[in-house]
């Protein structure tokens, strides 16, 4: 008895933690595409996620569209709202410096946040998974069926990002940029709208990790800085920049605070988290998996 | 220093460093004599600015060695190098653009003063009276070279010509026994370069040793004692003046970069 | 001390003297004395963000931690040890200088956005362990009854006493902090800023002053912990939580960052704005922040002291 409910144990953990480092891995994909692209990290990155939540909420059990519709109309919605982020903050500041940067993105998520407070309130809200509230048991473990579907789209969002990166013009286009921009504008790709392009993205898939997840963990107004703290930390824990060492390391970190909540203290779960995002980037800034040449990081 | 007037003063041996796949410095070796004037020449690209950032230690060579004034040098932090005397100005000028000109070269004096952080929050009188010390040392190096009307300006605000002249100043108050000038002469019209090399000479005068990458050969000629040539990180040439103006070699190396091979 | 800060301190004092005679004869804004004792706290904090940023060109997003440790050492210090206040106060800065020491020396090798993840990631794990160690913090509730401060048998229980108190030890600061910038260090910070590789080629020693302004900053934010515990009295980590790092960092943006006087004038402003003048926001503060601090950077990237060259040319023109 002891034995199976310790792999019980064991393998709920396992899965709260991919499900969870899935939507840090998605976090983490958004910030390297705006890096890669700009060289920006977009300290908003995590409120993507946040209004991804809170706008499906809304689409869901306010507006009660159908659920495919709403999940479509959430990601334009959160695509505009990076958008025009990068129109009416990042695009006018042309030649800033990198704390300025550093504080027009929090400047930026301070005014998301607050919005977010104005519209919905300081209370969590809590959408019903995408399919059947009953679960399914493996290995003794209770596993919520919104855990396949958060794994499932984040699969399909790592699939459809390689394919956007591989064989289209843009993708291919916003690849050369983060190779070298100067290069990238002699050949003719316009950055300027590369840029546009990596925010909105970004929103994007912030806006698929917020609408998953909302079903599991809930949402409220201010989630998204501790979301893109971790979210970071995958990134860098990847190697900043890596499409799959993010994805790989999000999960990675997901799982590790998990089975610190689970077998320590839930209470430090998040400082577990952020200590090993500390370690890395006294140890390793180039990341687990990265090399040198690509921590190249740009200076004040 | 021996008894003799000229001894190896910097040796530079098989140095190597390379940046990503593309090799900067690849081999090289040279000698300076103490109290001459050295030009490294070399087209775009030869890897001359690599040469001084890896002396001044900016970054540390791959492999190689470097001895300056008997004690070895590579590798060794920017810090360090500037503190066993060597100095050094950019080829981008890198004045601080937002200090005044005093100021830059009241920085230049930093290694020749030692006021800790609590000293200098309290005033105290020891400190009060190196802060005396650097200001009048800052002074006579802006009369040096000439910028004494200047010392209160921004020095983002001067024109290039005074910019350069304001980072030798600047180099000159850290006291070093080596000067590495990047190529000083860069964005200056004749008149400049003509009071640029009796500076030069005036450096030399005053016992310190000059490293020079420099595009104007002209100025080259005239005031070098020896001549390094680099092309693609690696020596092709060295000797006097003359001697590299008829090498067959050196012209070769600068066929295409028009701009210099008229002068030479 | 240059001409021109000597008459600006010359000016802040007189104005410090006034301020109480003022407000305690009108009755409406009386309680503005109290709000002047944040600002006094928070331009302690400042003044050394204003250092590290300003002048040694690094962020931190994990001042609020530093502010914490020296609240909860008075805190626990003066209750648990029964220690005198002033003793504690010094042990808290002690304490805060060597953990900024600790984080400093690994995360001041990291730059622009790595450092600010690190000090953000820093400030939050020292809020969870506050809001965790329940049995020396009292967790999220945290704790209340901390003694005021005496001084020689002189209550400062007392908002003038308090605020005279708080505002020395300001100008303290602020004269001590000027003068670092007119040495050889604060020379030393300024040339890093224009340009790193020229400042080492010179001699200095970019990672050690990094470090030293660091600690030192941590040190004087421990200072404004210690005495804001003694005038409120309870500690719950709330008050020391990620937004208020933000919030520090606003503060000196607002007013200015490249300028010491611009970081007391946004703290000045900001703290009358929230405490007092946007009250009708209350919870919406947040939204009125993000705006106003956006709006800043992005139309006045020298903050508000940026204005003063403006106005002198509009005043001349007259």
């Amino acid at each position: 008895m002891e034995r199976i409910s310790l792999i019980g144990q064991l393998t709920q953990y396992l899965f709260t933690g991919i499900t969870v480092g899935s939507i840090y891995a998605l976090v983490a994909v958004g910030f390297n595409i705006i890096y890669n692209v700009t060289e920006i990290i977009n300290f908003a990155q995590g409120e993507f996620v946040m209004l991804g939540g809170l706008i499906m909420v809304f689409f869901t059990a306010v507006a009660k569209l159908p659920l495919p519709v709403a999940f479509i109309l959430t990601i334009a919605a959160v695509t505009g709202v990076g958008a025009l982020m990068e129109r009416f903050t990042i695009n006018p500041l042309k030649n800033a410096t990198v704390l300025t940067m550093i504080i027009v993105t929090i400047a930026v998520s301070i005014l998301f946040k607050g919005i977010a407070m104005f519209v919905w309130g300081k209370d969590p809200y809590i959408i019903p998974p995408f399919s059947g509230s009953e679960p399914i048991f493996i290995l003794g473990a209770a596993i919520q069926t919104q855990t396949i579907w958060v794994l499932l789209i984040t699969a399909v969002v790592v699939v459809l990002l390689t394919l956007f990166f591989k064989k289209t013009r843009y993708g291919k286009a916003m690849l050369a940029c983060a190779d070298d921009p100067e290069a990238a504008r002699l050949v003719g790709i316009r950055v300027n709208i590369m840029v546009l392009i990596s925010f909105a993205l970004s929103a994007a898939i912030g806006a698929v990790a917020g609408a998953i997840i909302t079903p599991i963990s809930l949402m409220e107004y201010d989630r998204g800085a501790l979301l893109a703290l971790k979210g970071f930390g995958a990134a860098v824990m990847g190697g900043l920049g890596s499409f799959y060492g993010a994805v790989v390391a999000g999960i990675f970190l997901g799982i590790i605070e998990s089975l610190c909540a689970g077998f320590v203290s839930s209470g430090y779960k998040d400082a577990v988290a952020l200590l090993l995002l500390l370690l890395v980037l006294y140890i390793r800034p180039s990341g687990l998996f990265g090399n040198v040449e690509a921590s190249k990081i740009k200076e004040f | 220093m021996g008894s003799e007037n000229f001894s190896t003063f910097l040796s530079v041996v098989d140095l190597r460093k390379s940046f990503g796949g593309v090799q900067a410095l690849n081999g090289l070796s040279f000698t300076v004599e103490s109290g001459t004037i050295k030009a490294v020449i070399g087209p775009n690209g030869a890897g001359k600015t690599t040469l001084f950032n890896v002396i001044s230690g900016v970054f540390p060579p791959n492999t190689g060695s470097i001895a300056f004034d008997g004690e070895s040098i590579e590798g060794k932090k920017a810090g360090e190098i500037a503190r066993l005397g060597v100095s050094r100005t950019f080829q981008n000028v890198e004045v601080f653009g937002r200090m005044t000109v005093l100021e830059n070269v009241m920085v230049g004096r930093h290694i020749q003063s030692r006021a800790g952080i609590i000293s200098a929050g309290l005033k105290l009188p020891r400190m009060r009276r190196e802060e005396r010390q650097i200001r009048e040392g800052a002074r006579d190096y802006l009369k040096f070279v000439g910028l004494e009307h200047k010392a209160g300006e921004l020095a983002g605000n001067l024109p290039l010509g005074e910019q350069k002249l304001l980072e030798i100043a600047r180099a000159l108050a850290t006291e070093p026994k080596m000067l590495l000038l990047d190529e000083p002469a860069g964005g200056l019209n004749t008149r400049e370069t003509e009071g640029l090399a009796a500076l030069i000479h005036r450096i030399l005068e005053r016992g310190i040793t000059v490293v020079l990458v420099e595009h104007d050969m002209n100025l080259v000629m005239d005031i070098s004692d020896e001549i390094v040539v680099m092309n693609f990180g690696e020596k092709i040439a060295e000797g006097k003046p003359k001697e590299i103006k008829n090498d067959p070699v050196v012209i070769e190396a600068y066929l295409g970069e028009e701009v210099d091979y008229s002068d030479l | 001390m240059e001409k021109s800060n000597s008459k600006i301190l010359f000016a802040l004092i007189i104005f410090l003297a006034l301020f109480p005679v003022v407000v305690l004869n009108v009755r409406a804004i009386g309680h503005y004395l109290d709000v002047m004792i944040f600002v006094g706290i928070y331009s302690l904090i400042n003044l050394g963000l204003s250092l590290l940023m300003g002048y040694a060109g690094q962020i931190s997003l994990g001042h609020a931690a530093f502010f914490g440790l020296g609240a909860y050492s008075s805190g626990i210090l003066c209750t648990k040890l029964s220690l005198s206040p002033w003793l504690a106060m010094v042990a808290g800065v002690c304490l805060t200088a060597l953990v900024a020491y600790i984080v400093g020396v690994p995360s001041l090798k990291l730059k622009g956005h790595y450092l600010a993840m690190a000090t953000l990631g820093f400030g939050v794990i020292v809020y969870i362990f506050f809001n965790e160690e329940v049995a020396l913090t009292g967790g999220p509730s945290g704790f209340s009854d901390i003694p005021g401060l005496t001084i020689f048998g002189l209550d400062l229980n007392n908002d003038l006493y308090y605020y005279i108190l708080v505002w020395s030890l300001v100008l303290l600061t602020l004269v001590f902090s000027l003068n670092v910038i007119n040495s050889r260090i604060g020379r030393a910070l300024r040339s890093l800023h224009d340009s790193e590789v020229a400042a080492n080629a010179m001699g200095v020693e970019t990672s050690r002053f990094k470090v030293i302004i660091f600690v030192l900053s941590g040190a004087y934010a421990s200072i404004a912990g210690s005495l804001y515990t003694h005038y409120v009295g309870f500690l719950s980590p709330s008050s020391f939580d990620l937004f208020l790092s933000i919030k520090l960092v606003m503060m000196v943006v607002v007013g200015g960052m490249h300028n010491i006087w611009g970081a007391l004038l946004g703290t000045w402003l900001l703290t009358f704005l929230g405490n007092e003048w946007l009250h009708v926001f209350r919870d919406f503060d947040i939204l009125v922040y993000g705006a106003v601090l956006l709006a800043i950077v992005m139309f006045l990237p020298e903050g508000l002291v940026g204005l003063t060259p403006k106005m002198r040319w509009l005043w001349k023109r007259s």
